[in-house]
C-alpha cells in the first residue's frame, strides 16, 4: 500500500543529490535535470533505476486525474446533445433520454458537464503551471541570492500572500471585460503563486549550504548550472505539490468567477453551469440533478489532486504515511532512516505546508510569522 | 521585539500595496469607467454624482498621476470610497459599515470553531495513528475540495427545502426588528447557523491535516521521547509537549487560511442572500458599480490584515523564541 522508500535500497552515493537530506532528495535522480514536474508522481524513478511503488492514494488519485484529463479532451465529442440547443421538456429529472435530467429550457444537463469539462479542466491546468513557473522563479531566486533580493522577493511574496485572492479577481476582472479561458487562467495565475514560493524560497534555503551545491561553485559552474542542475532536480516533489496545490486552487477559483457571473455564461463550463442553475432558481424547483453533478465533478477532482499530493508527501516524508507497519512500529522512537539529519523546522513544516496546500490551497506558507 | 516590529512594518507595506492596487486598477483597465457607468445609467445619475466620479477615477482633474494618487490617499484618510451606483444615493463607506458586521460575526465564530475542532480532532487522529480515526482523512480530503458554495446549496436542498429546519436565506425574519432584542437575535442565530455549519465543515479538514502532520513530526522529537521515558502519562505527553509544540505552525498558518475563508464566505452569502459584505459585493459585481467593488476590496484586505496581525500576536505570546531579541 505504502510507497517503498528507496533510498533503503539505493546504492550509497551515486551522485551529488546522495548528499543531500534523505528526507527530500532520494526520488531524484542526479545529473540532468528532470522533465517539468507534470509529470504524475508515479513515473518517478528511484535512483537504482525501480520505479516507485505507488500506494494506495497514489493510484485513486492518478486515476481520477487521468480520468479528468480524459473527460477535458473527448467530453465534448461525447455529449449527445448541443448544450445550449433548448428542449422541450424543462426541468426533467434523469431519464434514458437524458441522463442527468434537463434545465429550465430544456437543455440536456449531461451534455453542458461533458462540454464544460474542457474549459474548467483547461482554465485550472493553464493556471497552474503559470502559476508554478512564477513560483519557481520567485522562490528559487529568493532563497538562492539571499540578501537584498530575498528581502523584496519574499515580502512580495508575503503581501501577495495575505491579499484576499477573491475580492481582487472580482475587480481585475470585472473591470478587464474580457473573459477567454486564457486571461482567467493568467489573471488566476497571479494571485495563485505565492505559496509555491514561500516553501520553495526555505527548500532552495536550506539546500545552497549543502556541500554537494558548494563543491560545484568551488568548480566553477555558473549559477544556472547551480540553480538548473544541482538546485531545482531536488525539489521536484516540492514544486510538484505545488503544482497540483495550485491546480485545485485555481479550479476551484474559476468555478467560484463563473457562478458569480464575472465570465462569459454562453460558453459552457461547470462554473457556468453552476451559474445558470442558480440564476434560474433550480434550487426551489428541487432540480438536483442540475446543480450537483458540476460541483461533484469538482469535488471529486479536487480530491483526486489532493491524493496525489498526500502521495507526493509521504513520497518524500516517510513519517507522515499512515498504516505503513514500519512506520507505525516506529511510532514512539525516532524513524533511523531519518536520524542523521538534525531536525530541520522549515522541512517539518513545509511537510506541513504542502498537505494544506493539497486540502483548501490554503497551507503552504506555514509559519509565516516563525519565518520571519 | 524584533519581531513585532518586522511584522508591524510588513503590515504598512501590505496596506501600502492593497491601497496602491487598489488606486491602478481602474487606471490600467481599458475604456473610461465613469463613461461606461453613466451610458448604464442614463438619467440616474445627477451631475453632481458625475463630477464625484470623476474626481473618484481621477479623471477630468488634470492632475499628474502621482498627484492624483496622493489626492486619493488624502480622500481615503477621510474614510472617504466614494459614491455607491448600486444603492445610490447611500455613500460607499455607509453601505459597507452596515454589511460588514454580518460577514464579521459569521466568519468570526465559525472560523474559530473549524479551527479549535480541527485542532483537537488534529491531534487524537496523530495520537490513534493507524487507527479507525484515519478515515477520516479521506473524507476531509472530499469536504475541502468541494466549492463551499455548492455545499451550501446541498446543504439548503437537504436541511430547508425537505427537512423545513432552517431558513432558505436572508439574514434574519423580516418579521423582527434589527437591533439589541431577544426576537431579532433569536432568529439572526437562527439564519447563520446553515453558513457556518457550511464553512465549519469545509474549512476544518485543513486544520485537522495540518496539526495531524506536525504532530507526527514533533512526536518523533527526543523531548517527547524524553517525556515517555520520564513516565508521563500518555495524555500529558501528547497534550503537554506534543501539541503543544505542534500547534505553532496552526497558529502562523491562520494568515493563509483566512483568505480562503474569506473568499468562501463570500460566495457563500451570495447563495443565502445573507446580508452581509460578500452579497453586497456580489450586486455590485451584476450592477458594475466600481466604486463599490473596490471599496470592498479595500475593506477585506484590510480586514484580513487586521485578522494577521492579530494572528501574529498571538504567535508572540505562544512562542518565547519571538520575544529573544534575536
Amino acid at each position: 500500500m505504502a510507497t517503498r522508500i528507496d533510498h533503503d535500497r539505493a546504492p550509497a552515493p551515486a551522485g551529488p543529490g546522495a548528499l543531500a537530506d534523505v528526507e527530500v532528495t532520494s526520488e531524484t535522480p542526479p545529473g540532468p535535470p528532470p522533465a517539468p514536474p507534470t509529470r504524475p508522481a508515479g513515473r518517478w524513478r528511484g535512483r537504482g533505476g525501480q520505479r516507485a511503488h505507488l500506494s494506495g492514494k497514489a493510484k485513486l488519485g492518478l486515476g481520477i486525474i487521468a480520468f479528468f484529463l480524459l473527460l477535458a479532451v473527448f467530453g465534448p465529442l461525447l455529449a449527445p446533445m448541443n448544450p445550449s440547443a433548448v428542449g422541450a421538456k424543462p426541468l426533467q429529472g434523469p431519464s434514458l433520454a437524458h441522463l442527468l435530467g434537463t434545465t429550465q429550457t430544456g437543455q440536456d444537463v449531461l451534455s453542458q458537464l461533458l462540454v464544460g469539462a474542457r474549459s474548467t479542466v483547461f482554465v485550472g491546468l493553464l493556471a497552474g503551471l503559470v502559476a508554478t513557473a512564477l513560483s519557481v522563479g520567485v522562490g528559487v531566486s529568493a532563497g538562492f541570492l539571499g540578501g537584498a533580493s530575498d528581502e523584496g522577493l519574499s515580502l512580495l511574496s508575503n503581501v501577495f500572500l495575505v491579499l484576499p485572492a477573491l475580492p481582487l479577481l472580482i475587480v481585475v476582472l470585472s473591470e478587464l471585460r474580457s473573459s477567454s479561458d486564457v486571461v482567467v487562467a493568467l489573471v488566476i495565475a497571479l494571485t495563485g503563486w505565492p505559496w509555491g514560493a514561500r516553501v520553495l524560497r526555505a527548500q532552495t534555503l536550506s539546500l545552497r549550504r549543502r556541500d554537494f551545491v558548494l563543491a560545484a561553485r568551488e568548480s566553477g559552474e555558473s549559477t544556472w548550472r547551480i540553480v538548473v542542475a544541482e538546485i531545482l532536480p531536488n525539489e521536484v516533489a516540492v514544486i510538484a505539490a505545488s503544482l497540483v496545490g495550485t491546480v485545485i486552487f485555481a479550479i476551484i477559483t474559476t468555478v467560484t468567477l463563473a457562478f458569480l457571473g464575472l465570465l462569459d455564461p454562453s460558453r459552457w463550463s461547470w462554473g457556468t453551469m453552476l451559474y445558470w442553475a442558480q440564476s434560474d432558481e433550480a434550487l426551489s424547483a428541487g432540480a438536483w440533478w442540475w446543480f450537483v453533478p458540476p460541483g461533484l465533478c469538482v469535488a471529486v477532482l479536487g480530491m483526486g489532486l489532493a491524493l496525489t499530493n498526500f502521495a507526493i508527501d509521504e513520497y518524500s516524508n516517510p513519517r507522515l504515511r499512515e498504516g505503513d507497519q514500519a512506520v507505525r512500529s516506529r511510532r514512539s522512537r525516532r524513524p533511523r532512516l531519518t536520524d542523521p539529519t538534525p531536525y530541520r523546522p522549515e522541512l517539518a513544516t513545509r511537510a506541513a505546508a504542502t498537505n494544506g496546500a493539497a486540502t483548501n490551497g490554503s497551507g503552504a506558507g506555514a509559519a509565516g510569522a516563525g519565518a520571519l | 521585539m524584533r519581531f513585532l516590529a518586522r511584522r508591524i512594518g510588513f503590515y504598512a507595506v501590505a496596506v501600502l500595496v492593497a491601497v496602491t492596487i487598489n488606486f491602478f486598477i481602474p487606471r490600467l483597465m481599458p475604456g473610461n469607467p465613469v463613461e461606461i457607468l453613466i451610458s448604464r445609467f442614463p438619467g440616474t445619475l445627477t451631475p453632481k454624482a458625475t463630477a464625484a466620479l470623476d474626481l473618484q477615477f481621477g479623471i477630468h482633474t488634470h492632475q499628474s498621476l502621482v498627484g492624483q494618487y496622493f489626492s486619493y490617499l488624502g480622500t481615503l484618510l477621510h474614510g472617504n470610497l466614494g459614491q455607491s451606483i448600486t444603492y445610490y444615493p447611500s455613500s460607499v463607506a455607509s453601505v459597507i459599515a452596515s454589511s460588514l458586521p454580518w460577514t464579521l460575526v459569521l466568519i468570526g465564530v465559525s472560523t474559530v470553531i473549524a479551527f479549535v475542532l480541527g485542532t483537537l480532532v488534529g491531534i487524537l487522529v496523530a495520537w490513534r495513528r493507524g487507527g479507525w480515526l484515519d478515515w477520516l482523512l479521506p473524507a476531509t480530503t472530499f469536504f475541502s475540495a468541494v466549492p463551499y458554495f455548492w455545499l451550501a446549496l446541498i446543504a439548503i436542498t437537504l436541511f430547508s427545502l425537505n427537512l423545513h429546519l432552517l431558513p432558505v436565506s436572508g439574514g434574519y425574519s423580516s418579521s423582527t426588528t434589527v437591533g439589541f432584542n431577544g426576537p431579532f437575535l433569536a432568529s439572526a442565530l437562527e439564519h447563520a447557523l446553515l453558513p457556518a455549519l457550511t464553512i465549519v465543515v469545509s474549512s476544518v479538514a485543513g486544520w485537522i491535516l495540518g496539526m495531524r502532520n506536525m504532530m507526527i513530526t514533533t512526536m518523533a522529537e527526543d523531548y517527547v521521547l524524553t517525556a515517555q521515558a520520564k513516565g508521563l502519562s500518555d495524555r500529558r505527553v501528547v497534550l503537554a509537549y506534543a501539541a503543544r509544540n505542534a500547534i505553532l505552525p496552526s497558529v502562523s498558518n491562520f494568515s493563509l487560511a483566512l483568505g480562503f475563508v474569506v473568499t468562501g464566505s463570500i460566495v457563500l452569502e451570495i447563495v443565502f442572500s445573507y446580508p452581509g459584505i460578500g452579497y453586497v459585493l456580489f450586486n455590485a459585481v451584476t450592477n458594475e458599480d466600481y466604486p463599490l467593488m473596490q471599496g470592498i476590496f479595500l475593506v477585506i484586505a484590510l480586514a484580513v490584515l487586521l485578522a494577521n496581525f492579530v494572528a501574529d500576536l498571538v504567535y508572540f505570546a505562544l512562542d518565547p523564541r519571538t520575544r529573544q531579541g534575536g
